[in-house]
């Protein structure tokens, strides 16, 4: 799992400064709203591009959870948990945005080879210092293909792996946003793994053979 | 030695597992295992290394500027929420559905007066239940079979648009939730479980893509099948329709005809 995480101290921290920023907006200082905005806007943008794969709608997802959160802050009755709360809230609007696109917009997936900021990119994390023509067109396949596997998942897979995976969600909290029980949020979890898996495993085990799974030896 | 499942390789590795120490010990001397929990770290581990672009460090203020101007002077009371419109439909619907368990009360204590009040009670309720998602049944099935005979309008597109289906199973979902939860409350277990598997394949229609292709729609019909929720469906859907038969209390016409079928 990727997403940091923070030390105790410090999330209660955040997650009290957070309640007494929603309290003040609740009686009427907007500024006290931008606070809220600057301090989770990175992380609301870094699942909603992870959920809808381009930069322009996650930046539309974003603008439109923080219009939400600050529409609907009088029934936000947990105010300490602003942060996970936003979220959800983002992930709910990203389904609907994956939707909506896909209506819009039958264009294919455009690798976002061009992207700025791409300090983690695979071309760039081979371990060889020099990486040859091979090894680099290797690497652009191998990307092109994650984002297709990625593309191919359906909306519940997709935003279940991407909560779980990468954000490190409750499963509670992803079967809130997929309005499904847990276990159903949970198989959602392992069918995306599965598929992702059977879509990859031959760029990214070349060579290697899965076992027949659940035997006995 | 049984080897693991693949769906507990991954639930182990995405640690939404109870068993995790179970699990711990059987990977330390089980090599095959490993190995094919690397197997899936390795596709994992891939993925993590898609890029994600940095916003900038002003992103947080740009999106305030975005958005504030689009704010309203102060957030919504949370009272206010009651009238948004989806509220009050929800809220219609409940008020429909007590004044017919009104009425039918009224209606059942002129047959029989001043006898078991409570008893009549319960099967009011339940005749109110048994009214609602029969009707709710009737219409899920007749969405998945329409969703099974979905196919192409042109037979040269590649894709079958199934949007209708899906905004029906998400307006159908809410319901399902309402009366899922109802017939656990009543003790109809048999009931809320078929509820339970038909929710999921609605949460998947739901969830599915708009456009799909004729092998993604082969698929969705594959789950229906193998589920064999339609079949599910049906029989509830009848079952619910004899209990009807059976809480409804005979009217003098009913009655009339039931004693000519009888002399007959």
């Amino acid at each position: 799992m990727i997403r940091m995480q923070p030390s105790d101290e410090n999330t209660r921290a955040i997650a009290e400064s957070d309640a007494v920023a929603v309290e003040r907006t609740l009686a009427g200082d907007r500024d006290a709203f931008r606070v809220l905005v600057e301090r989770h806007s990175h992380n609301v943008f870094r699942l909603a591009y992870r959920m809808t794969g381009n930069r322009q709608d996650a930046e539309e997802v974003v603008q439109e959870a923080f219009l939400r959160a600050y529409q609907k802050l009088g029934q936000f009755a947990a105010r300490a948990n602003f942060g996970t709360w936003v979220y959800r809230i983002a992930a709910n609007y990203a389904i609907d945005r994956m939707r909506q696109r896909k209506k819009e917009d039958t264009r294919k997936l455009e690798p976002a080879v061009h992207e700025e900021g791409t300090e983690n990119d695979p071309v760039t994390l081979v371990h060889d210092a020099a990486p040859t023509p091979e090894r680099l067109a290797h690497n652009i396949e191998l990307r092109e293909h994650m984002e297709m596997a990625l593309a191919a998942l359906s909306h519940s897979e997709r935003t279940a792996f991407v909560m779980r995976h990468w954000e490190g969600c409750a499963i509670e909290e992803i079967a809130q946003v997929l309005k499904s029980s847990s276990g159903a949020a949970k198989n959602t979890v392992f069918r995306a793994v599965q598929k992702l898996r059977l879509a990859l495993q031959p760029f990214v085990g070349r060579g290697t053979q899965a076992r027949a799974i659940g035997t006995e030896s | 030695m049984k080897h693991m499942t693949e769906e507990e390789l991954i639930a182990y590795r995405e640690g939404v597992t109870a068993e995790r120490a179970g699990m711990a010990r059987h990977l330390s001397v089980c090599e095959e295992c490993r190995a094919e929990l690397e197997r899936i770290e390795a596709v994992l581990a891939a993925l993590d290394t898609l890029p994600v672009p940095y916003p900038g460090d002003d992103y947080g203020q740009r999106v305030w500027q975005q958005i504030a101007p689009r704010l309203p002077e102060k957030p919504a009371e949370w009272w206010q929420s009651w009238f948004e419109p989806k509220r009050l439909g929800a809220l219609a619907a409940v008020a429909a559905m007590l004044v017919i368990a009104f009425l039918a009360g009224r209606i059942s204590r002129h047959d029989r007066p001043g006898n078991d009040v409570v008893a009549n009670k319960e099967q009011i309720r339940e005749r109110v239940l048994v009214v609602a998602v029969g009707e709710h049944l009737g219409r899920s099935e007749m969405m998945l079979v329409e969703l099974s005979n979905a196919a192409p309008r042109d037979p040269a597109q590649k894709h079958v648009n199934i949007s209708t289906e899906q905004r029906r199973a998400e307006d159908l979902l809410d319901e399902n939730r309402l009366y899922r939860q109802t017939a656990l409350q009543e003790g109809d277990a048999a009931l809320a479980s078929v509820l339970d598997e038909l929710e999921r394949v609605l949460l998947d229609v739901a969830h599915s893509p708009e456009e799909v292709t004729p092998a993604q729609l082969d698929k969705i019909r594959q789950k229906i099948e193998a589920q064999g929720i339609l079949f599910k469906v049906r029989v509830v859907g009848r079952e619910l329709q004899e209990r009807q038969k059976a809480t409804t209390p005979p009217t003098e016409h009913n009655s009339s005809r039931e004693s000519e079928r009888n002399k007959a």
